[in-house]
């Protein structure tokens, strides 16, 4: 019953998956393809976080900063090489390079879940600022200016492999963002049911246990917060081909939303946050219209989006995935017995200090 | 005699000025069954703390097969062949019964032999009936049982129970009795416990903890009826 | 000899503004492990509360030191009651929840007085030491500092509310157990940590002007500042202060101001790797 909901699921998303992916381009204007590869984009991102946070209980307050590094190390390089298909794979691997670091003296210094929170979120808080006031020549890379502020809006669009100068498509560029975020979905899906992913869950629930069981939980979280980081690069990798890179790419904002898609969609899910990314990317656009060309002051995205948190924390802790089931649940127990058996326990985000 | 299983040396753990274990001599022999008791603050506990790598002793060695272990990290422990169970039970409540006793499994027999494993340490555990439980959603005693099937799964050369009795029925505490002089025919075990009544069904060597050292150590017989254990005991229970 | 009072001036200008931005954060940190992450916004409230009601006339020294406290104060009080309260025990929701805050402090504020730069110019005026010139207001800074350290320690230390603080810091259970209401003292911390907060938004809206989203400006100091510390709120605030301030200031001096941030977390992420309980949690256990 429960497997065979868990496939109906799959075939669900695959189904919608491909539907966009095929369907979208035949119907849509070219600007709404590229606003709907934004949004795949970011679900990248969000699935990022769904994975670490939900199922390894990292609680990473700045990925921001593995966006934002892969953004910038993409544009970086393919300014420089000329050619983009070597400098996609730097902009992966860089950032993870860099999770692995920042790994180490996380996960080997042993601190807690609230220290690793501030500690993530001040990295790409510093990324951010350093990276604001990079505008000269003195912070040229080769050829590529950092350009401060401004980011760098001459980002080169993804070629061919093999063909330099011969540019995707926005189209193109669509296709392949929501083909990566289907075929990352599923990855992360197979990755969680190997035994890599089945310790990892074990670890979440149980630190000392998992280490009296002789793993070494160290290198587990490790393994888990690189393979985040390398998801979070390629969501900047693909954001810069449909919009450009800047500074702002390492903002609280950026930190904050990602959490808020993973709050809102339910936590310890990998679905829960990509609907709630879609949902508050839609939401958020809804909002900076009737904001900035309707007029309406008092709609600041960053207000309702603060404001919906809060709520959410509040009222809602399993998210919308979390009300999808327990409504799912009340359903198939009115149609088959009464009172439906208890629920599995809510899901507690906290752990010891 | 030949090289002991475990043996700790001049074993002494200091929180602030307080010496909890002082100077602590003790040796376990291949497949030998011995209880450490002592009444509340012994030190029995951190002693066992930090045979299991979950506390770095202030001084002295553990050693392992001549091997010295002391302060290498619970994980790297477990590895060498030592199987754990603490006081408080330390089990994945979000998992099954049988995903928490699988995980052990997994760690040192791949696929289909894990999977092989887990049932085995459930059977013998007598668990196989709740298996698709999650276990934080089971009583205490169960819970217990949970973590002992996980402990034997990897069989390990040596076993470590922290008051496994607590918190039990008669009717676990009588399985577990059983259980524990069926896995001495294969495994060394140490027990800590400050239940007499356990003790005396499951008991050879005794080695008795009284203000952080080792008071005596001996047959169980003999321990039981020493004057000095009777006063420590006692003495305890009269303040 | 001039640059170098010139520079030891900018070390302990660095370090007072440290330990301004991260007391308040350091207070609650410290009675209630919570991570207030909406800390940088209620520095920027503190800067807004003193920069208006300077602007309607009030005098400026009552605007930064009466008005900012006491409105982001009595905000704090209003938020434990509204939020905090109900996620007690339950750290990370806590985090998440004010971090829901900031952005809605933030969007609040944008609204209410739009995506500006304010500021007021800092009072008493310069100060020359040789070839080299220094403000006046920032050795008045190091001073207040000084003195919050000063006062705090008095409070803490023979006070009746300090006893009962530093209850809570070692054993909130026992302290429970010992009849204070600990439901009352987590309000009042929230309130007081709010408070020092509001005070220095004040006190530093005049060098640094205010924008709404200024707060991410000082949060990651601050956070630094208060996890590198440790648990103990004083001396834990003060040491990762001077330690900080200083590294910070020497690399800026050497290289650039943002190169100064940078080398500050380096600083702390080392720090952590080797004390993962912060400074106080290492050494100086018993200190307040």
């Amino acid at each position: 019953m429960k497997r065979l909901a868990s496939h109906l699921g799959n075939v669900v998303v695959l189904v919608v998956g491909l539907g966009v992916l095929f369907g979208l381009p035949a119907l849509a204007e070219t600007y709404l393809i590229i606003n709907a590869t934004i949004f795949a984009a970011f679900a990248i991102l969000a699935l990022s976080l769904a994975l670490i946070w939900g199922y390894a209980g990292i609680l990473c307050f700045g990925q921001a900063a593995f966006f934002g590094l892969g953004g910038y190390t993409y544009a970086v390089a393919a300014i420089n090489f000329g050619e983009t298909t070597s400098a996609a794979a730097l902009a992966i691997l860089l950032p993870t390079i860099f999770a692995a670091l920042l790994g180490y003296f996380m996960f080997w210094g042993r601190i807690s879940d609230v220290y690793l929170g501030v500690i993530t979120l001040t990295v790409s808080l510093i990324l951010y600022r350093f990276v604001n006031q990079t505008a000269g020549e003195q912070w040229n890379i080769g050829d590529a200016p950092l350009g401060g502020f401004n980011g760098i809006p001459a980002t080169p669009i993804l070629n061919w492999p093999g063909r330099p100068g011969d540019q995707l498509a926005p189209e193109d560029i669509f296709s392949l963002t929501v083909g990566l975020l289907l075929i990352a979905y599923f990855a992360c899906k197979i990755l969680l049911a190997t035994r890599f992913g089945r310790i990892m869950v074990a670890i979440r629930e149980n630190e000392t246990r998992a280490e009296l069981l002789g793993y070494d939980v160290r290198l587990y979280k490790l393994a888990i917060f690189m393979v985040g980081g390398a998801l979070a690069a390629l969501s900047g990798l693909l954001f810069a081909n449909s919009v450009f890179v800047s500074p702002t790419m390492f903002s609280l904002p950026v930190s904050g939303q990602i959490i808020i898609w993973v709050i809102i969609g339910g936590l310890g899910t990998l679905i829960g946050p990509l609907v709630g990314c879609i949902l508050m990317q839609v939401l958020t656009n809804q909002l900076g219209t009737l904001n900035q060309v309707k007029g309406f002051a008092w709609v600041d995205p960053n207000l309702v989006l603060g404001v919906l948190l809060v709520v959410f924390v509040l009222l809602v802790p399993r998210g919308l995935t979390g009300l999808a089931t327990d409504a799912w649940r009340r359903l198939a127990g009115l149609a088959r017995r009464p009172p439906p058996a208890a629920a599995q326990p809510v899901q507690e985000r906290t752990s010891n200090p | 005699m030949s090289e002991p299983l475990l043996e700790a040396r001049g074993l002494t753990m200091r929180f602030g000025g307080v010496v909890a274990v002082d100077r602590v001599d003790f040796a376990l022999q291949e497949a030998e069954l011995r209880c450490v008791i002592g009444p509340n603050g012994a030190g029995k506990s951190t002693f066992f703390k930090c045979l299991t790598g979950q506390l770095r002793p202030s001084a002295g060695d553990v050693l392992f097969r001549g091997t010295p272990i002391a302060g290498i990290g619970s994980h790297a422990i477990a590895r060498l062949g030592v199987g754990i169970k603490t006081q408080v039970p330390n089990v994945f409540d979000g998992l099954s019964a049988r995903d928490n006793v699988w995980t052990a499994a997994a760690r040192v027999a791949p696929g289909r032999i894990a999977e092989r494993r887990t049932d085995q340490a459930m059977e013998r555990v007598g668990i196989t009936g709740i298996a698709g439980r999650i276990v934080g959603q089971l009583a205490h005693g169960q819970r217990q049982l949970v973590e002992l099937a996980m402990v034997i799964a990897p069989e390990p050369d040596l076993i470590l129970l922290d008051e496994p009795a607590a918190g039990m029925t008669d009717e676990e505490v009588d399985r577990l009795v059983d259980l524990i002089r069926e896995l001495n025919q294969r495994h060394a075990l140490v027990v800590v416990e400050h239940d007499m009544q356990f003790i005396r069904r499951i008991a050879r060597t005794v080695t008795v903890f009284h203000q952080g050292a080792v008071l005596i150590e001996g047959d169980v017989a003999r321990i039981l009826t020493d004057e000095r254990v009777r006063d420590v005991y006692l003495g305890k229970q009269a303040a | 000899m001039d640059y170098a009072i010139i520079l030891l001036l900018q070390i302990g200008s660095a370090i007072a503004s440290l330990v301004l931005l991260s007391i308040g954060l350091a207070v609650i940190f410290g009675m209630m492990r919570v991570i207030n992450l909406a800390h940088g916004e209620f520095l920027m409230l503190g800067g807004y509360a003193a920069i208006t009601a300077y602007n309607k006339g009030v005098n400026l020294w009552i605007a930064m030191l009466v008005v900012a406290p006491l409105t982001v104060g009595l905000f704090g009080a209003l938020v434990e009651r509204l939020v905090i309260r109900h996620l007690y025990g339950r750290l990370i929701d806590t985090m998440l929840a004010t971090w829901g805050l900031s952005l809605a402090m933030i969007g609040f504020v944008t609204v209410v007085f739009g995506n500006t730069v304010s500021g007021i110019s800092a009072p008493l005026g310069s100060l020359s030491i040789g070839g080299y010139r220094t403000g006046r207001y920032e050795i008045f800074l190091i001073g207040v500092a000084a003195l919050l350290l000063v006062a705090g320690w008095l409070v803490l230390r023979y006070t009746r509310l300090g006893l009962i603080a530093r209850g809570t810091m070692q054993n909130s259970a026992m302290a429970a157990a010992l009849g204070t209401n600990p439901s009352a003292v987590y309000a009042v911390t929230f309130a007081v940590g709010a408070a020092l907060t509001g005070l220095a938004g004040g006190l530093l809206a005049p060098l640094s002007g205010v924008v709404p989203t200024i707060g991410a400006a000082y949060i990651a100091k601050a956070f630094i500042t208060v996890i590198s510390g440790g648990a103990a709120i004083l001396s834990g605030t003060a040491i990762a202060s001077a330690l900080l301030g200083a590294i910070n200031t020497i690399t800026t001096f050497a290289f650039t101001s943002v190169l100064g941030e940078v080398a500050l977390l380096v600083a702390a992420v080392v720090l952590l790797r080797l004390l993962p309980q912060g400074i106080t949690g290492r050494f100086f256990r018993r200190a307040l």
